[in-house]
This record gives C-alpha cells, sequence and structure tokens, in this order.
C-alpha cells in the first residue's frame, strides 16, 4: 500500500513539475495560486479532522503575508528566508489565539475565529502608517538563494515554489493523519469524554492541531502574497476565511488530496466563469457547489478515495 | 483475615464522601475501603446515587465534602484526565467508543493516551508493537474477529466489551464499570461477564461495578456495597448482604 501511495505521489510532482514547463503562463500562475490555496484549505481540514470548523483561517493567511511584506519592506528579498519567517509568525498568532480558541467547540470555536481574523482586518485597515491601510504592501520579486529572477523566470520559481510547498505541506498533513495526535483529534470529534477518560489531555489535542492549521493557513498565505506580488487587508476578511472552507468542502475533507485538487477546480472554474460570465460567476460557483453536495457529497475527491480504499483492501 | 487486611494497603479510601443536587442526596458520607484483588459490585434502585458515586471517584463531579484516596493520595480536585492518568479506567452504561473509527483504532487510541509521547508526528498510531498489543487486548475480549469493523457496526454486546476493553487497555489499577452487562440480552449477559472476570482476574485488576441484576452480582462479586438515596445501606459478602430483608426491600421493593 505504501509503495502505491508513494508511486502516486511521485507521479503527481511529475505532473506539477512538467506543467510548469509546457503549460501556458497564464495557467502556470493560475496553478500556482491555486496549490497557495490548496495549501491553506488544508489548514481548514486539519481542525475538521477535531469536529472543528474555522471560519478565521484568514488570520493565518493575511499574518503570514504581511510578515512576508514587511520583511521584503526591512530589506529581506530571500524566499528561504520569508517563507519560515512569515510561517513561524503564523504560527506565534495561533499559538496566542489557540490558547483561548482551543476551548470552545461547533459554533462557538467558527464565530470566536472568524471575530479574531476579523479584529486584525480592522488593525490592517486602520493602521495606515504601518500597514499601507486598505492600499496594502506591495511585494518585489524575491530572490532565490540570493539570485535575482525577473519577469518569466521569477513566476517560474514563485510556481515551483508552490509545488515545493505543496508537497511538504501534503507530507506533514499525511504525517498527522497517522499519527496518534491525528487520530486522536478524530475521537476528540467522534467522543470528547471518552477522551478524557483515556487520560488524554483534551485541550492539548486540540490546540496542537490549531497549532499545526496556523503554520499551513500561514505557508499558503505567503505563497499567495509571492504569487500576486501585493498584500492587502482583504486577506483577513472573512470572506477568505469563508472560500478556504468552501473548497475544502467542494474538495473532500477525507484525504490530503481532495483538499488541492478542490482548490485546482475551484479557480479553473472561477477563473473561466469569470471570463465568459463576469457578472454570474459567483452564481456559477453556487452551482458547482450545489452539484457536488447533491451528487458527490464526500466532495470532488471522493470517487478516487473510494477506487483507492477498494485497490488497497 | 483481620492480620491480612491489616498489612494490605487499600486501593481506594472513599471517606464521608457528600454531594447534594438542591434538595436532593446524591451521596451521604459515603464511607468504602476497598482493597487490591477485589471486586465489588454496586447495588441499588434506580436514582440511589451508583453512577453519581463513579462519577465522584473519576473527578467528573466534584464532592462538597469528603476525601477520596487513590493509593494513598488525594485525587479531590483533579480533572477526569488526570485522575485516568494515575491507573483508575472507567468503562460506561451507555459505551462512549469512536464510531468512525475501527474496533483495533479505539484500543490504539487508548493505548497511545498511555504513552507520554502521543504528539510525536513521527510515528504513526499503526505501529507494529502498538497493533500487536492492541490485538492481544481484542483477543482477551473476543473481539478480534471485528477489529477492522467501524465500531458503529459493532453489536450491543460488542460495544460493552469493546468500552471495558478500552478503560482496559489503559492497564489501570482499578478499573469502575458501569453497567457493564446492561443493553445486553439475557444469554449474552453471562458470557460477557465471564469474559470480563476472567480478564480482570488474569491481569489483577481491582474492579467496581454497577450492575442491576442480583444473579450477575451473586455469581461474580466477591463484596457488595448496596446504596440507597445517595447511603451505603449495606457492605458484605453478597451472599449474606443479598438475602437480607432490608437490602432486599430496598432494593428491588419486595421481601
Amino acid at each position: 500500500m505504501k509503495s502505491v501511495s508513494r508511486l502516486g505521489w511521485a507521479g503527481l510532482v511529475g505532473v506539477l513539475v512538467l506543467a510548469g514547463w509546457l503549460l501556458p503562463r497564464w495557467l502556470v500562475f493560475l496553478l500556482a495560486l491555486a496549490l497557495a490555496k490548496g495549501v491553506a484549505v488544508l489548514s481548514v481540514v486539519v481542525l475538521m479532522r477535531a469536529g472543528l470548523v474555522s471560519f478565521g483561517q484568514g488570520l493565518f493567511f493575511a499574518a503570514a503575508a504581511y510578515a512576508a511584506g514587511f520583511a521584503m519592506r526591512w530589506g529581506v528579498r530571500e524566499t528561504l528566508l520569508l517563507v519560515p519567517w512569515s510561517v513561524g509568525v503564523a504560527v506565534l498568532v495561533g499559538a496566542l489565539a489557540g490558547l483561548l480558541v482551543a476551548r470552545y467547540r461547533d459554533i462557538f470555536f467558527a464565530m470566536l475565529t472568524l471575530a479574531l481574523s476579523m479584529v486584525l482586518y480592522g488593525i490592517l485597515i486602520k493602521a495606515y502608517g504601518v500597514t499601507g491601510g486598505s492600499d496594502g504592501i506591495r511585494i518585489p520579486t524575491p530572490t532565490l538563494l540570493g539570485v535575482q529572477f525577473s519577469g518569466e523566470g521569477a513566476r517560474l520559481v514563485v510556481y515551483y515554489l508552490a509545488v515545493a510547498a505543496t508537497v511538504v505541506a501534503a507530507w506533514t498533513m499525511g504525517r498527522y493523519d497517522r499519527s496518534p495526535a491525528g487520530y486522536l483529534a478524530q475521537a476528540v470529534r467522534d467522543n470528547e469524554l471518552r477522551v478524557a477518560y483515556l487520560g488524554a489531555p483534551v485541550p492539548r489535542v486540540v490546540y496542537l492541531g490549531f497549532l499545526l492549521s496556523s503554520g499551513l493557513a500561514g505557508l499558503g498565505g505567503v505563497l499567495t502574497a509571492l504569487n500576486v506580488g501585493h498584500v492587502d487587508p482583504g486577506l483577513s476578511y472573512w470572506t477568505t476565511s469563508g472560500e478556504l472552507v468552501f473548497i475544502a468542502v467542494l474538495g473532500g475533507t477525507g484525504s490530503v488530496m481532495g483538499p488541492l485538487a478542490g482548490a485546482v477546480v475551484y479557480e479553473l472554474i472561477r477563473s473561466y466563469a469569470f471570463k465568459y460570465a463576469p457578472y454570474a460567476w459567483q452564481m456559477m460557483l453556487g452551482a458547482a457547489m450545489l452539484l457536488i453536495i447533491l451528487f458527490l457529497p464526500g466532495g470532488l475527491w471522493s470517487p478516487v478515495e473510494r477506487l483507492w480504499r477498494r485497490q488497497t483492501t | 483475615m483481620a492480620e491480612a487486611d491489616h498489612v494490605r494497603t487499600p486501593i481506594l479510601e472513599v471517606e464521608d464522601l457528600t454531594l447534594r443536587f438542591g434538595s436532593i442526596t446524591a451521596a451521604e458520607r459515603e464511607t468504602v475501603i476497598v482493597y487490591p484483588g477485589e471486586l465489588v459490585g454496586i447495588v441499588g434502585p434506580n436514582g440511589a446515587g451508583k453512577t453519581t458515586f463513579l462519577n465522584l471517584i473519576t473527578g467528573y463531579l466534584r464532592p462538597e465534602r469528603g476525601k477520596i484516596r487513590f493509593w494513598g493520595q488525594d485525587v479531590v480536585g483533579l480533572s477526569p484526565h488526570q485522575i485516568t492518568a494515575l491507573g483508575v479506567g472507567r468503562s460506561f452504561q451507555i459505551p462512549q467508543l469512536f464510531l468512525t473509527l475501527t474496533v483495533r483504532e479505539n484500543v490504539l487510541v487508548a493505548l497511545a493516551t498511555r504513552e507520554e509521547r502521543w504528539a510525536d508526528l513521527r510515528r504513526p498510531l499503526h505501529e507494529p508493537a502498538r497493533v500487536q498489543a492492541a490485538d492481544e487486548v481484542l483477543v482477551q475480549f473476543g473481539l478480534l474477529a471485528q477489529a477492522d469493523r467501524p465500531a458503529g457496526e459493532l453489536p450491543e454486546g460488542g460495544r460493552k466489551l469493546l468500552d471495558v476493553a478500552m478503560a482496559f487497555a489503559l492497564r489501570p489499577r482499578l478499573l469502575l464499570m458501569d453497567e457493564p452487562t446492561s443493553g445486553v440480552s439475557a444469554r449474552e449477559k453471562f458470557q460477557v461477564m465471564d469474559t470480563l472476570v476472567q480478564v480482570l482476574r488474569e491481569a489483577g485488576v481491582t474492579a467496581l461495578f454497577v450492575e442491576h441484576d442480583m444473579e450477575v452480582v451473586r455469581r461474580y462479586a466477591t463484596r457488595v456495597l448496596v446504596l440507597s438515596n445517595g447511603r451505603i445501606l449495606a457492605d458484605g459478602v453478597p451472599a449474606e448482604v443479598l438475602d437480607d430483608p432490608e437490602v432486599r426491600l430496598a432494593v428491588t421493593g419486595r421481601h
């Protein structure tokens, strides 16, 4: 089973690397954005393992993106410094926010996370002198190992960075899913009382998931910032967080691939719908969601999962 | 006998335990000492405070007054997860399982919580050594054939056994079982109890179990506690206690 999944992963990475080479530039750009978003969607799915739905992942998404923006402003342009720094900031924010929210469940958790992300949104809007208000901060092209790329090359560097980050994120998530901590999170979702009666500290189980989630959302945020070349308070607005939940349901939350596939499909539908029906693209997305819920309630990826399970058992 | 009692250290000491909910007395000056190796049946009419007694010992409820010591250590004020970590296992009247996980995974999760390193992402839940340990527990409880089924698909008897198996997997020194045979068919009842008692004896686990069925208590308990209105009405050997007319009246409402 392990070798099959390894083969699958190798194939996927191969396809993504080739795509950077062969696909038209606009599609590569779209794919890079989709992967960045997919990583952030994984952060939503991590919390769903514990039965929690966060409507405030924008908090970490924006925190990391702005962390990159500030670092650039301070003169740090190196990708290999920017990414860990930004993810670190997001995890730090998660470590603080987690102290508060890890004790809440259901709608209270959802609303608290949403509220925290909107607090950051407010700060980003109001602190004009520092954050540039609604104008945001421009993100110049980063360097990679000190080499400054430009134009096409810069785009490709950011794309391959997104591919690498996606692999790291998916691998980490897979590890988490198979670890005692990941199963304990599912156990908390199924029966929190019993987890306590097995001697496990429930809040710490949730807190650990929350830290991982904030890191993944942060990774998605910094990738998005580097892709778009600009950050603005909208990254912390509740619709950004809501979009991530939307994609999680669209792609399916049962696996690691579901959210990533969901993000790619979402970006494709969105850009085509926007191109051909500029006034009705949201309706198109809504219709797509409706179809998924009616015909594939487990998400886009669920038929593949089912096939996979049949193969391995 | 008296000398042996003198030498042995009690595993559980409950002293003067009291808790009221408004005008309802859930526990009133309950005092009990349990020694290692005992299998204590707790009987009493509905509302006598049997489950409350377990909830107090495991920290789910906090007493207004009184002491609870587990192997000499005061545990009043500790949370259920802390008391569980000290070595007090508990199973439930209505099985508390992880229904979306498989039977084996339910036990694996229980085993993993016993370890300090459950937060270590580098090792999977299904480590060979842990799976082997889980399967040993499943064999003891006769559940190995169902290991890969979701726990939600088990019949009631199986759920009851799995519920106890999860508590047992923690290797508790004291196991509290809340009606291990309730909801189990009359035919399966003695089968379930035979399995439980055999596993507990082999592992040398001391146990308290709440039970409605007097036949079960008579057959398996080494000692019986009778509760009524939060008070301990009688405490002794089953044959003597259960034949006491006053106890019969309190428990069954009949002479």
